[in-house]
This record gives structure tokens, sequence and C-alpha cells, in this order.
């Protein structure tokens, strides 16, 4: 039907099966989310806000522990074994590390620094570790003028080029992106697909990321899963996808009527302030 | 003049003291956020452990390595029983809890090696050096300023282990954000065994020069209390900070006990610091050289 299962012979690089998570041993927030990553492609988990887009990364890279989340059924498997007992620092080791949401750079590192830290779980010698350095400043040139500069002070942009730059040193075959457009102007968001696209090309990084911004998540992708409430409502080619009418209507605020959503909400609000 | 800058020099050298058992604090709130009320205890265990075991016959080369090894243990215990359980818990509660690791700490001191007076010799003697008294008139004691030696010998070897190595590198980035941290693969565990390993380092250097002093007794604790306006004055996260504040608070309140003491009675020492913390906190909260909070908007 599609590419990324057509060949059910062939065993998916990361393979979420049927996982649900429970946060605070009561709130019940992934339904039993399935989903897999093919090796060498880009795919993206789509949704509103609280759909669990970041849940789900979270249960994928065992983070959601420190959160008070418990995966409470099914299962994760990266490179053909299950991983979801294992600790951050093992996943890091076997290849998977998670840009997370909001950037979280460190703040009072310089850009260089945090760099740097992003290679923890490597034991490779100085010139190695500078090797792996100039290449995460090719991929962000940006990155290397303001090196020394503290993460903190950086912009939204770099900040976010700082993030998946730290992932990198990690020599990662497998990147969990948590909403790399956040609060991004339009032209930097593009610059950081492309870049994403680039790695997975030249790197052979294999992508999972969460995105609110259907429209470039699908454009940069090969594969999409709409989540909704804690369940996957819909997969398939991003192409496909990004054609689809209930997408389109939904997700891309496009339907057949033209920008009907969109100037809704412009409407609802000016009437809000007429009446404050 | 000469007095003035006998009792500067020598508020000086008492001032690195108190930075050292400030460093202590610094570390640990730095890598995990917690403010360690236990330090002084460490202080005190650490000195308590080594005379001990010195007492017993072993040479103080073998004590203070042995007593080493045993403060690590003692880090990686409360790594395990203490801190590992309690983790994502508020900053309140581990800050209660290491007021009750505390009172273990000093119970267990006290328990194996009971509660009298111990006297440590580390081969230094507390007497002015000649050649200063001779040539400029000064009494300044030589064991002020080997400990002072000590001290920067220490202060300087942290800031490069910080800022130079990996796991230095890793212990900021712990403090920094711990989610992040876990992120990119740093085993939170690892770092806290590190950094309470080391801060019980810094602790038994802080315990035998005290106690090489003051006597080893259970008020080494109490000098703890005293490192309190040396973080606020220098700031709660900065390892210069620890070591300038411990300065400014040890030649102040000497000066003051000296110069001011005489017309209010004297008695100024002992809480000379502490006004002077408070009217810092009024000016500059995040102290001397504690870190910006960094927030763009
Ligand atoms: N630590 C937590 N404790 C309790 N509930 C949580 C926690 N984290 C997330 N949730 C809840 O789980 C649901 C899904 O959250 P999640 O962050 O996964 O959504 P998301 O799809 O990433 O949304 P966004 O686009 O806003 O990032 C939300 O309703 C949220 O309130
Ligand atoms: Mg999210």
């Amino acid at each position: 039907m599609n590419t990324q299962t057509s060949s059910a012979t062939a065993k998916a690089f990361l393979n979420v099966n049927n996982v649900e998570v429970i946060y605070d041993h009561v709130i019940l927030v992934l339904k039993g989310v399935s989903l897999e990553v093919q090796e060498g492609k880009i795919v993206a988990i789509l949704g509103a806000n609280g759909a669990g887009k970041s849940t789900t990364l979270k249960s994928i890279s065992t983070l959601l522990r420190g959160e008070r989340g418990d995966v409470t059924k099914g299962s994760v498997e990266f490179r053909g074994e299950r991983v979801d007992q294992l600790s951050p620092n093992d996943l890091v080791k076997r290849g998977m590390v998670q840009v997370m949401e909001g950037r979280h750079c460190f703040g009072h590192l310089t850009v260089e620094e945090n760099l740097l830290t992003g290679a923890y779980t490597r034991n490779i010698s100085r010139g190695d570790l500078k090797l792996s350095l100039e290449k995460v400043y090719d991929y962000f040139p940006r990155l290397k003028t303001r090196r020394s500069s503290l993460a903190g002070y950086t912009s939204g942009g770099e900040q976010q080029m700082t993030a998946i730059g730290r992932a990198l040193m990690a020599k990662p075959t497998m990147i969990l992106l948590d909403e790399p457009s956040m609060g991004l102007a339009p032209q930097i968001v593009e610059e950081i697909f492309e870049i994403v696209r680039d790695l997975n090309q030249r790197e052979k990084v294999s992508f999972l990321l969460a995105e609110q911004n259907t429209t470039v998540a699908l454009r940069y992708a090969d594969f999409g899963y709409i989540l909704e409430n804690g369940r996957v409502v819909m997969e398939g080619d991003a192409k496909e996808l990004a054609s689809n009418e209930d997408v389109k209507e939904f997700y891309l605020g496009i339907s057949s009527g033209g920008r009907k959503s969109f100037r809704d909400v412009k409407h609802y609000r000016r009437r809000k302030r007429w009446l404050a | 003049m000469q007095f003035f800058l006998e009792v500067l020099l020598g508020g000086l050298l008492s001032g690195i003291m108190y930075s050292l058992v400030a460093l202590g604090f610094v570390l640990i709130y730095k890598a995990s956020g917690v403010f360690n009320f236990a330090q002084g205890a460490m202080v005190f265990f650490a000195a308590l452990t080594a005379v001990g075991l010195h007492d017993m016959g072993l040479s103080l080369w073998l004590a203070v390595p042995l007593t080493m090894a045993i403060m690590i243990v003692l880090a990686v215990a409360i790594e395990k029983i203490v801190l590992r359980p309690l983790v994502n818990q508020a900053e309140i509660t581990l800050f209660m809890v290491t007021i009750g690791l505390t009172f273990f700490i000093e119970g267990l001191a006290q328990a194996i090696w009971g509660a009298s007076v111990r006297k440590l010799e580390l081969g230094i003697e507390d007497v002015p050096l000649e050649f200063l008294l001779d040539n400029a008139g000064i009494a300044i004691s030589q064991f002020d300023l080997v400990a002072a030696g000590i001290a920067f010998v220490l202060v300087a070897a942290l800031a490069i282990f910080f800022s130079k190595t990996k796991v230095g590198r890793a212990l900021r980035a712990v403090a920094d954000d711990h989610q992040a941290a876990l992120s990119i693969g740093i085993p939170l565990q690892q770092i806290w065994v590190i950094v309470w390993g080391v801060a019980g380092f810094v602790a038994l250097v802080a315990g035998l020069l005290w106690g090489a002093r003051n006597g080893v007794q259970f008020a080494l604790t109490f000098v703890a209390l005293k490192a309190l306006p040396v973080l606020i004055l220098g700031g709660f996260t900065s390892v210069p900070g620890a070591i300038v504040g411990g300065l400014i608070i040890g030649a102040s309140e000497k000066l003051a006990e000296v110069f001011l003491g005489p017309y209010v009675g004297g008695g100024i020492e002992g809480w000379f610091p502490y006004v002077l913390a408070l009217l810092f906190l009024l000016v500059r909260p995040e102290g001397l050289f504690g870190e910006k909070i960094i927030r763009r908007i």
C-alpha cells in the first residue's frame, strides 16, 4: 500500500508497538500508539496541541520516566531489540538521541561547550572530538561564529541549531526531533528543515519528528502519522497526506472553500475585543 | 599601618578557610540544585575519621587516602539510598533530606570515633613566619600561609576540572538542565556520585586544616554556618565567588572586630559577616559572581 510498510519482511529500524502512557498513575495520555520508522527515512508525527506527540517521543527515548510518566502497555524496538527498559544513556550509546521540545540548551555553557557535552557517551580522542565538532560546524556555519557565546544569549534559531548539533555529536543513527519549528520565523524553519534533510541524505540519520507545522513537516518528511487524543487516526505517505482533503481541512487550515477556519478565528478575536 | 596589614592578612588567610567550606556547598548546588546542609557534617566526619585512623597508629599518608576512600563510599551510598529515590522531588524536600543527613552523619561519626576532642598534628607549626616578622614587622602564621597555598591549589584544580574536562563540563550541563543532560545520555547518577565525591574531598581538606587549627571536635560542624554569608556574598553557583566571598568575609570580620569592636564593646566577629551578607542580599541577590539568571523574552 505504501512505501513505509510495503516490505513486511524487512524489520523496521524503529518499531513502536501499541504503546500506552499514563502520567501520575491516572492520566491516560497515549491510548495505544503504533508506528514505525524505516532506516534512512524522515517520519513526521503530526497533531494539535496536547495530541500526545511529545509524549510519544519521550516514551521512545525513555525520558518519560523523569516526568512521572509510565509506559503501561506496548513495546519499543530499535534495530530489532527491545529498548523500553533501557536508560537514556544506553539508548544514546546505541545511536538514538532526542532533541527536546523547546530546545533545552545549556544556557550557561557556551555554544561550543554545548556541542562538546553531546559527545559525552563517546570515548574518543581529542582529535576525533575536534573532527566531529568541525563536522557540526559544517552543517551549521552560523554556530561557528557564535561558538564562544553563552547559549542562553543566542537567538531561538541558533539555540535550535545548537540543540540539533549537540545531538549530532553523539553520532546518532536516529534522531527524535520534537517541534523544531517552535517559535521560529518561517525562513529559519526552512533553513533548519533543509539541514535535517541534508543530514538525512549525507549522514544517513533517520528522523522521527513531531510537528504542529504540518505544511512544512509534510514537505520534508517521507511518511506521516496523524495523532489525535493519544491515538493514531491517519497514516500515509507524506505526499498523500498533504493532498488528502481531511488533512487539508483540519491540519492545513485549507478547505475547498478557501481558508475558512483561519478567517473564522480572526473574526472571533475581533468580536471578543469589541465585547471586552 | 603595619598593624592594619597584619589584621588584614590574617583575616584574608582565615577567609580562605571559609572559602574551602563554601566550595563544598557550591559544588553540590551547581550539579544538583540541592543546598547540602550536611556539608558541615561532612567536614566533621572527614576530619574525625582521618584523625581517628591516625590515632589508631596509621601514618597520615595512609589515613588521609583511606579517609578519602571512605568519603567516596559515603557519596555512593548517599546517591543510592537518598538521592536516587528522590529524583524529581521539590528542592525543599531535598533540602530537608540533607538536614536529616546532617544528623545521621554527625551521629555516625561520633558513634564510631567517640565525642571527645582530638588533636591533629599536620606537622606545620602555627608560628609567625620569621622572615616577615624580621623584615616587615608583620606577624603572619606559617600555618595560615600553608593552608592558603593548599586552598589555592585545590581551587585552581577545580577551576580547570570544571572548564576543561569532559566530566567537569557534564557537571555544569547537569546543573543547567538535567532533563537535557539526560537526553544526550549523561548518566545523572554517575554525575551525582562524582559531585558528592568531590565535595567529600573538599570537606576532607577543609576538615584537616580546620581540625589542625582548632582541634577536631563537634564545633567543626558550625564552620558550615560561617560558609553561609560567604555563599550569599559570592553566589551559590560560583567557584570563584566562594573564594572571593571567603576572602571578603574573613578580612572584613577581623577588621571589624579590631577597628570597630572597641566602640561597641567587641564581639563583632560573630555576627558581622551575616549583617554584611544581608546588606549584600539587598543589592545583588545573585551574589558577586553568581550566574545571572538568563532570561530572554
Ligand atoms: N508530565 C505530565 N503530567 C501530566 N500530564 C501530562 C504531562 N505531560 C503531558 N501531559 C498531558 O499529556 C497530553 C499530551 O501532551 P504532549 O506534550 O505529548 O502533547 P503534544 O502533542 O506534544 O502537544 P504540543 O504540540 O503542545 O507540544 C496533554 O494533555 C498534556 O496535558
Ligand atoms: Mg509537544
